[in-house]
């Protein structure tokens, strides 16, 4: 036992005198701070009174595009003297309760995204007939205005994946597959056949497993691996980028990985090389732009986008922008 | 059980006082954390009181609550059911392609949809009598069949991953008006569901203590060789539970899609461990043979109003799995301890 002791006892004055002399002169929280630093921090600009806007979102837990939205929102929130609500939940159901309970406390505006239009339906009836401003955001351009939405603010897949089927056009690629990580969502079919329809070469579907990377890896280096003929492979989500660069690797293939939406990781691929192009809906911009339009709506009664969704992509990105953008994606705004 | 009060009482059956009845219901530690929760919002987030607001805690608990009542009826049994969550999404969809590929009036399909979700609970009661195999691998093994084919089968006939509208489509209004409809009482809406549960929970507890067929379910959930030795038909009563849940996932599957008028295919995956956490918090023991209807329909009470509770307490969602999971080990360690109270005293 004593014996035991001494040894627990070196292990942890060595552990702990390795993290002393350990410290990483790079990245880390150090430089978090420090660009923390730089970019100013916001208070509010306004002497409006103190309104409450409820944001509702369809995202799952920890997703890393929402928390871009919402830092977009509360940045939003900041300036205009705004009490900033944020809920989310995958299951059309539970969104729909969400939207209730919002009601219920008789926020001053709310704002939601029609992933599954027909079960919002009711609750922005309820909204509207409360007197509530509903701004729409992401997705559901369609419905937005029939809901009695103010306006919505997002990028429309179709056209997102057309822009994307025009690019590979552009960059010669002759044959792709388009990578689908969630079974059962619309707004990814849309994205595809967006690219089908512009695309002059041929297109495949490939559905994964987004909950689960190296499954998403095994799929897509197993056609990578049947197929030598393929020469892009277009994912659609930023995380899933990196996860088709290594099935790449792993299957020694030439095609050239592009992917919808941005990280920190895609910024960094988009400088190496080693992702063609990426596009971009400014999640961040969808966000702020909710709550400034809410608060303008409450404050001057004003509407943007004349009865239109107000678009907020797509935006190609390439290897030139990239380097512009890294530090943005680090912080987590683009 | 009632002891007939004969004038001099035999004095070899105990007779219990009405509090130590009490402390021996298995809903009670569940009534106690539910009356905690609800003081603790009460409290803490101003507008929980507000009538509005309490009927969309009661909605959400409802439908959480439909389904827990088979479930807890199920784990008294001594099963488990991991295909529940998805089953309402099956039965959603039936309901609905039916309709609208055979052009049918929507009952038809409403009725379609209740045959075949019950012949998927008789499936899961058949195999796992037949196999002898856990229920826990019979029903994972239905949950995967059951999502893939959710999103395979909907894919293949609407070519998308939702289904259709039927909302124009003969008898819809009426069984909208059955399964989704919105009762006003003092100005403020409660969903129809709510009856539906209580519905559902007092023919629940009425088969638990006042039937044959209750008994043959602690029965069975207590020890099955023993409960088959006295000539309880185990098979058919474990086949009948699974039904029941089958039955349970039909109503709340008609209320989706009566609801929304739209169904998600992707949808379900997860909530079987939610109606299996109500049944739990609301007194149910994993090992089967003790537990009770209405403890079910408190721990889907507690549940729903933790889960809204929490948007009206203006905190971060991000939390609430975590209560969720501190209110679970709290409940079921309550629960544990007023048993052996109550065992202690008798």
């Amino acid at each position: 036992m004593a014996r035991f002791r001494t040894w627990v006892g070196i292990a942890l004055a060595g552990a702990l005198s390795v993290s002393l002399a350990g410290c990483s002169s790079t990245g880390g929280k150090r430089a978090e701070d420090a660009r923390k630093a730089a970019s100013a921090q916001g208070k509010a600009a306004v002497n409006t009174p103190r309104w409450t806007f409820a944001m509702i979102t369809h995202s799952g837990d920890g997703d890393t595009f929402w928390d871009i939205v919402q830092s977009g929102a509360e940045q939003a929130a900041v300036k205009d003297n705004i009490n900033f609500l944020y809920s989310h939940d995958d299951e059309a159901q539970q969104q729909a309760q969400l939207v209730n309970a919002a009601i219920d406390k008789k926020v001053d505006g709310i704002i939601v995204t029609l992933a599954k239009p027909d079960a919002m339906k009711s609750a922005l009836d309820r909204a509207r007939k409360a007197g509530i401003p509903v701004v729409t955001v992401n997705s559901g351009s369609q419905e937005s205005k029939a809901f009695g939405a103010l306006t919505h603010i997002g990028q429309d897949e179709t056209i997102a994946g057309e822009a994307v089927g025009e690019e590979l056009n552009e960059r010669g690629r002759e044959k792709a597959i388009c990578v689908l990580h969630e079974q059962g969502n619309v707004g990814h079919e849309q994205r595809c056949d967006g690219v089908e329809k512009t695309f002059d070469g041929k297109i495949e579907r490939l559905y994964v497993n987004g909950t689960s990377m190296p499954d998403v890896q095994s799929a897509i280096e197993a056609k990578l691996q049947t197929d030598a003929s393929l020469d892009a492979v277009v994912t659609l989500g930023a995380p899933y980028a990196d996860t088709a660069v290594k099935a790449k690797q792993g299957a020694d293939s030439k095609a050239e990985i592009d992917t919808f939406d941005l990280n920190a990781k895609v910024a960094a691929g988009l400088e190496d090389g080693s992702l063609g192009f990426a596009v971009d809906q400014q999640p961040y911009l969808q966000g702020y732009e909710a709550v400034d339009l809410l608060w303008l709506y409450r404050y001057n009664a004003d509407v943007l986008g004349g009865g239109r969704p107000v678009l907020t992509g797509p935006q190609i990105i390439t290897k030139d922008d990239a380097a512009a953008l890294s530090d943005y994606t680090k912080r987590g705004t683009r | 059980m009632s002891a007939t009060q004969t004038k001099d009482a035999d004095e070899r059956i105990l007779q219990a006082s009405p509090l130590r009845k009490l402390l021996g219901r298995p809903e009670l530690g569940s009534v106690v954390g539910a009356i905690a929760v609800f003081l603790f919002f009460a409290f803490f987030a101003d507008s929980f009181l507000h009538a509005a607001s309490l009927s969309t805690v009661l909605y959400a608990a409802s439908t959480i609550g439909i389904m827990a009542v088979p479930v807890a009826l199920l784990m008294i049994g001594g099963e488990f059911d991991l295909s529940a969550g998805v089953m309402v999404t099956s039965s959603a969809l039936v309901s609905s392609m039916f309709s609208y590929q055979m052009t049918a009036n929507v009952w038809v399909g409403v009725a379609v949809s209740l045959l075949v979700t019950l012949a998927i609970g008789a499936f899961n009661g058949y195999m796992l009598t037949r196999t002898k195999l856990p229920s826990f691998i019979i029903t994972l093994g239905t949950f995967l069949m059951l999502t893939g084919l959710n999103l395979g089968f909907t894919k293949l006939i609407d070519g998308t991953v939702s289904t259709k509208t039927i909302a124009d489509m003969e008898g819809f209004p009426s069984a909208r008006d059955v399964f989704a409809s919105t009762l006003t009482l003092g100005g403020v809406g409660f969903k129809v569901t709510i009856l539906w549960w209580l519905a559902l929970v007092a023919v629940a507890s009425w088969i638990l203590l006042r039937t044959r067929a209750g008994n043959w379910i602690f029965a069975v959930g207590g020890n099955k060789d023993a409960a088959r030795a006295v000539g309880v038909p185990v098979t058919r009563t474990k086949i009948g539970l699974y039904m029941g849940v089958a039955l349970g996932a039909w109503i709340s599957g008609q209320h989706l899609l009566f609801s929304y008028d739209v169904v998600q295919s992707g949808e379900g995956v997860g909530n079987e461990l939610i109606y299996i956490i109500a049944a739990v918090i609301g007194g149910c023991l994993i090992t089967g043979g003790y537990g009770s209807a209405v403890g079910s329909a408190v721990g889907a009470l507690i549940f729903g109003m933790t889960s809204k509770g929490i948007v009206f307490a203006e905190w971060n969602p991000d939390w609430f799995k975590f209560f969720l999971g501190a209110m679970l080990l709290l409940a079921t360690l309550l629960n544990a301890w007023v048993r052996k109270r109550a065992e202690a005293t008798k």
